[in-house]
């Protein structure tokens, strides 16, 4: 068999050969505090607390202590 | 901010199921899916004890550990919260939970197992905040409204605290104190029952094989 037929039937199977080289692994690597999906924003960034963090902590502790019926007034 | 918690009362839950209405029916949960619901114990017998389970939030998830796409998060607060973008509905989540919390669609022709639903502490999920979005996906997120969740706060005897877990624990303490009674309802020996004596070995019978 000539070297251009050889050539000619390596360039063919080259394609083949190198095929898995483009694959991305698809093992899910766990990192402590972070996931794979979208970030959520805060509960205090948006229209009604306008980024307040304090304000929505006094929020929540109010409606905390509300559910104490020995506390109410 | 502390982390956020559930704690039911088991003395004072009626088992009337508001909690579970309140749920369905802020998020629009739809058919067949329970994020929340009343188990009885020793149901119809004098005694029997009621509480309301769901998503506990837990400080260690099993979920988040066996998901194999790593959709799960905590945010600040401690809510467990996951993006249903990611989820493949496989179920692993399911059997890890010791609380049976995860919930999966089962509507359609063929009973199909669809993205997995459950508990969010009314905090919504990985969207804009009480987006059309996030409803659609997650229901209401009541949290970023500064408010807590709706089945504590719809509880008619306040038997189902929800909140910052220091908070709450402060109020359970408080409530036992003034009555005098229900700190035994936690622990071990509720989980686990009262030890028991060693059970008796049989006495060899006189001229019995020993």
């Amino acid at each position: 068999m000539s070297a251009r037929a050889w050539v000619a039937i390596l360039s063919l199977l080259l394609p083949f050969a190198l095929s898995a080289c483009g694959e991305k692994a698809q093992v899910t690597v766990y990192k402590q505090g972070k996931y794979q999906g979208k970030p959520d924003g805060r509960p205090w960034d948006n229209e009604r607390f306008k980024g307040d963090k304090v304000a929505w902590e006094n929020a929540i502790k109010d409606r905390n202590q509300r559910q104490s019926e020995y506390s109410r007034e | 901010m502390a982390r956020m918690k559930f704690l039911c009362d088991a003395e004072r839950c009626i088992e009337c199921n508001g909690c579970v209405t309140a749920c369905k029916q802020e998020h629009e949960v739809p058919w067949g899916v329970n994020r929340r619901r009343v188990v009885t114990l020793n149901d119809g017998e004098p005694g029997e004890r009621s509480i309301s389970v769901a998503c506990m939030h837990c400080s260690d998830a099993p979920c988040m550990a066996v998901c194999p796409v790593d959709c799960f998060y905590k945010t600040s607060e401690g809510v467990v919260l996951h993006d249903k973008d990611l989820c493949i509905g496989c179920g692993y989540c399911f059997y890890a939970c010791p609380f049976g919390a995860p919930q999966f669609p089962q509507d359609g022709a063929f009973g199909m197992r669809g993205k997995m639903d459950k508990c969010t502490f009314c905090a919504g999920g990985p969207e804009p905040d009480n987006s059309e979005a996030e409803f659609r996906k997650y229901g209401r997120n009541r949290l970023a409204e500064g408010k807590l969740p709706a089945c504590a706060e719809m509880c008619s005897t306040k038997a189902l605290l929800g909140g910052d877990a220091d908070v709450i624990a402060n109020i359970y303490r408080d409530r036992v104190l003034k009555r005098g009674k229900g700190s035994e309802i936690w622990g071990w020996g509720t989980a686990y029952g009262k030890p028991e004596a060693p059970a008796q070995q049989p006495q060899p019978q006189p001229g019995g094989k020993s």
